[in-house]
């Protein structure tokens, strides 16, 4: 097998920036991000979808970017990595709770959990405890026993409904 | 001791500690109080000094480091449980365009293991492989792609030979020889200790309970999978950044293993990702990525697949345990005796130490007058085991806390009672030797009482519901390095300079506990700096001084002692500065919140903190200053006496409340209390998130976790792991997780820093025998071997008797048990 022969330039819209890299057929979107764009801020825990911390936001619905084709992108809808979170800098009220109540221990899979608390708090502003629960099922921790994490998610979506527009978009 | 232990015999050229001890200053104050009256940082729900890079992704970790003309490798393993490599041709894959390097064994022949006595692995198997997934060679080469296509074209010849895949095939088999090291057949190692008469104090007993106990291995598993960069450069110098927890043994393990000497070597921890004692030693893959980067002249990068990190394993051993416990009518042990067997898979690892540490922790918090254990651990064909999360105690302390429920019922007494007639206080010595200093196990046990509403719930519950209690004990740090040496066990050099800025300079290793922060606590503390005035630079060999790395729990204790006194020394020279300016005593100067003032006139006679340092860098030269620690000599005098000792001990006691169904053998932890006496709670946030991942990490061990391996079938051997994915090893999401009540108790340790001890591993302990002591009251069944999953739970329930023994409880209550 030549790696190289099937390469081609796949364009992403990563971050609201229009991105180019170089893929070959089976590159998944987590490499593209990682190795090809220098985002890496996204984790690879399994490579096998069973962990949730390469979990990137895609058309609001939280993705595993570890099983998924950098291909499929192409072209394709706004996708959010925890880079793109932060609004200028400022940490986003998800990553200022989480680090308030030191929700992230090792931190590793900090940003899978995050995104998936974003795209939760995108649709349900003011989740329940059960409702934050199983929107994060797909994220394993290992560190924290979820505790500290629920806690940030509550506490970072009271913050957004005080802030007055209800809106986590950037 | 048996003629078994000679192995423990000293390698020439060694020689144990002698009795001189560093000692670390003495400060009149004592150690507990604050340095101005009250607290302004310590005990405050603060942040981590790296939380925000960690919650924006900006956080560095192993995989993040890409260097330029980088190369990727990966590890050939072996497809047999136990056999010989008959010989090995690469010439295939090293003639695939883009492949730059293959080794094997015979590249790396030196030996290696974290304990100086027993290195008996090697970085690739030359002679034997000894489990399925030991690894045997290794491929740079352009990217991992081709080092998938060319580990293809390796050709490897084995002679498969028989494979031992238990402990009593282990015992039976001595001829089948898993690892050469075992001077006698495949025991890895043997301890047998006794104090006091326990056969006289059995006898004396009016009850004596004997159990059977299983204890199933887990696995860590880490978020984050072990992944290192090396890069040898042109100059002679290896440089390898590395997911280690022990970034000071990997430095010396990997001079010995490359015939470097360690000044041409420097380790760099960067953010770990998770570790839990499985990142504690070194791994194959960076001898490896080392050794190809020497061969190749070009920085390569080995990250171990998912299925990888369950072969690396060193988790839980799997154990086997049988006691006999006594107590007199009245509820007061009189002995204990156990018998115990250990699964330890291929290699020593930690072994030796775990082998003591199955008997050596279980003799508080409750007093034994006598107590004996014989623990062997042997080798099979698996992957190692080694050092989780409360290393080697977790297993004795599961089978002990349910003797003591046993026990509790035999004699009509409430297992909390019994606890309590038992406890040894604070200020007292085991019955093996152990000094135990602060105690604050009576206010755990009062505390998980009262906020369980344990009278109301226990043995009063509907049938299917119940409650458990269990406690335990466990070490701050462990009193010898485990290579033999005079120097300091933890080290802190601390540099202030005219911008109000501290760095604080330390080997120890934050995988995610805090550690980091902890070293900018106590800086901020003592100096009156905020947290974003401190600067922590960790783990990296050529820039910190060593610190002995993120194990036995002694971050806090040994660290914190060696950063606590390195910012005194500072702020006496600040306090000798201002002092006499002000017109005040030394003591009468303080440091908080960037501001320095004399206590006399504080409106008059004040500055910032900056001005402080600058005017006392001008008085005494720049500023700097060094602390360390060094524990005193503690331990029983007897061989194997000072394992186990620690400067000072954590207590911890849960109550778990369960609901199981009846009908599926499904059982549901509700809410678990922890009360957890950490001496003083530094930053109570952190301690909170170790008590609650660590009563996390308990019940999964003994709800749903099983590192376990295969019989032969007809398309395999023995000893292939049973699932070495995330998604067949399973580990509890967000929707199997229980309420956590935490409750911190502070005993003020008088040596700890500011009275601290540990808080990481203590507090796993009591959640799994709490759990089979609640599904007792449930359900009127005992759960003695892990997991208490359905199957099992179903198969006590057909049983005879359950029924009637959960009605006998009951009624045993109505009729009154002594509180």
């Amino acid at each position: 097998m030549n790696v190289d022969s099937a390469t081609v330039v796949c364009r992403l819209n990563v971050n609201g920036d229009r991105r180019e890299c170089a893929v070959t057929p089976s590159t998944t979107l987590l490499e593209a991000l990682r190795y090809g764009l220098g985002l890496t801020g996204s984790k690879q825990g399994c490579d096998k979808g069973d962990c949730g911390a390469c979990t990137v936001v895609a058309d609001g619905e939280p993705v595993l970017a570890c099983i998924s084709l950098a291909l499929a992108y192409h072209d394709g809808p706004a996708i959010t990595t925890i880079e793109g979170v932060a609004d200028r800098g400022r940490p986003h009220p998800l990553q200022d709770a989480l680090d308030e109540t030191q929700g992230a221990q090792c931190g590793f899979c900090t940003p899978g959990i995050l995104m998936s608390a974003w795209a939760l708090l995108q649709r349900a502003p003011e989740p329940s405890r059960e409702e934050i629960a199983r929107a994060l099922s797909g994220n394993l921790c290992r560190c924290t026993g979820y505790t500290k994490i629920f806690e940030a998610v509550e506490r970072a979506a009271v913050r957004l409904r005080e802030r007055g527009s209800g809106s986590v978009t950037r | 001791m048996s003629s078994r232990d000679r192995h423990m015999e000293i390698p020439q050229g060694r020689e144990m500690p002698s009795e001189r001890r560093l000692e670390p200053p003495h400060w009149e104050e004592g150690r507990t109080a604050p340095p101005h009256g009250t607290f302004s940082v310590i005990g405050k729900r603060n942040r981590k000094i790296e939380g925000l890079a960690k919650t924006t992704g900006q956080a560095i970790y192993a995989d993040d480091i890409r260097l330029p003309r980088m190369l990727h490798a990966k590890l050939l393993r072996s497809i047999h449980a136990h056999a010989r490599i008959r010989s090995i041709d690469a010439s295939a894959a090293l003639a695939l365009p883009g492949v730059h390097a293959v080794i094997t064994g015979r590249d790396l022949p030196e030996t290696y293991g974290i304990i100086p006595w027993t290195q008996d692995e090697q970085a690739l198997c030359e002679e034997k492989a000894r489990y399925v997934g030991d690894a045997i060679a290794a491929v740079a080469a352009d990217s991992e792609l081709l080092c998938e296509e060319a580990m293809r074209l390796i050709r490897v010849e084995y002679e498969v030979l028989p494979a031992i895949t238990g402990i009593d095939e282990a015992l039976a088999h001595p001829e089948n020889k898993v690892n050469e090291h075992a001077k006698e057949g495949n025991i890895s190692k043997h301890v047998h200790l006794a104090f006091g008469d326990v056969e006289g104090g059995l006898a004396a007993s009016d009850v004596v309970v004997e159990g059977d106990y299983w204890y199933e291995g887990s696995t860590h598993t880490p978020i984050e999978p072990h992944c290192c960069v090396a890069d040898f450069d042109p100059t002679g110098f290896l440089t390898v950044w590395s997911s280690t927890q022990v970034a000071h043994y990997l430095h010396r393990d990997l001079a010995r293993v490359l015939g470097l000497p360690t000044q041409r070597i420097r380790v760099i921890q960067p953010v770990v990702g998770g570790a839990f004692g499985g990142k504690s030693e070194p791994f194959s893959l960076e001898f490896c990525a080392a050794k190809l980067s020497m061969v190749t002249g070009r920085p390569v990068k080995i990250l171990y697949t998912r299925e990888e990190v369950f072969y690396a394993h060193r988790g839980r051993h799997p154990m086997r345990m049988h006691y006999r416990t006594g107590v007199t009518g009245e509820g007061k042990l009189t002995a204990v005796d156990a018998t115990i067997h250990i699964d330890g898979g291929a290699y020593s690892s930690f072994g030796l130490v775990t082998t003591y540490y199955s008997g050596q922790l279980l003799t508080a918090p409750y007093a034994m007058p006598a107590y004996r254990f014989d623990s062997t651990r042997v080798f099979t064909n698996k992957p190692c085991c080694g050092p989780k999360r409360g290393h080697g105690s977790v297993q004795p302390r599961f089978a002990f806390e349910c003797q003591l429920d046993k026990l509790a019922e035999a004699v009509a007494l409430d297992p909390i009672a019994l606890r309590r007639r038992n406890l040894m206080g604070a200020d007292s010595r085991t019955v093996n030797g152990m000094r135990v200093t602060s105690n604050g196990f009576p206010q755990c046990l009062d505390a998980v009482e009262r906020a369980s509403r344990w009278r109301e719930k226990f043995r009063r519950l509907p049938y299917g519901r119940g409650v458990g209690i269990a406690g335990s004990m466990y070490i701050s740090g462990t009193n010898y390095c485990i290579y033999p040496n005079e120097m300091p066990q933890a080290a802190v050099q601390l540099k202030l300079d005219r911008s109000g800025r501290a760095t604080v300079f330390c080997g120890a290793s934050d995988i995610g506990q805090g550690s980091d922060s902890l070293l900018a606590t106590i800086v901020c503390e003592e100096l009156g700096l905020g947290l974003r005035d401190v600067r922590v630079v960790a783990a990296d060999t050529d820039l910190t001084p060593v610190d002995l790395g993120s194990y036995s729990s002694r971050e806090t204790f040994m660290v914190g002692n060696a950063c606590l006194d390195a910012a005194r020394t500072l702020r006496r020279e600040i306090a000798a500065t201002l002092a006499p300016r002000w017109g005040c005593r030394p003591d009468q100067v303080t440091l908080a919140d960037n501001v320095a003032c004399s206590t006399l006139a504080p409106d008059r006679d004040c500055m910032s903190v900056q001005e402080a340092f600058q005017l006392t860098e001008a008085r005494v030269g720049t500023l700097g200053s060094v602390g360390w620690y060094q524990s005193p000599k503690l331990g029983g005098d007897y061989r194997g006496g000072t394992i186990g000792a620690s400067p000072a001990y954590s207590f911890t006691a849960h109550v778990v409340e369960v609901e199981c169904d009846p009908e599926t053998g499904l059982v549901e932890v509700k809410t678990v209390w922890i009360a957890h006496d950490c001496g003083r709670a530094l930053s109570p946030a952190a301690v909170e998130g170790q008590m609650e991942g660590s009563a996390y990490m308990g019940l999964a061990e003994a709800l749903l976790e099983e590192q376990i391996f295969k019989a032969a079938a007809p398309h395999h051997g023995p000893g292939l792991h049973h699932g070495p994915s995330l998604l067949d090893y399973r580990i509890p999401t967000s929707l199997d997780v229980p309420e956590f009540v935490s409750l911190i108790i502070e005993s003020l340790d008088p040596e700890g820093p500011y009275g601290a001890k540990e808080a990481g591993e203590g507090p796993l302990h009591p959640s799994i025998p709490a759990l089979a002591n609640a599904i007792y009251d449930a359900l009127g069944i005992r759960c003695d071997a892990l997991p208490f999953s359905p199957p099992r739970v179903l198969r006590l329930l057909r049983e005879p008797g359950a029924r009637a023994r959960w009605e006998k409880a009951r009624s045993q209550v109505r009729e009154g048990v002594r509180c």
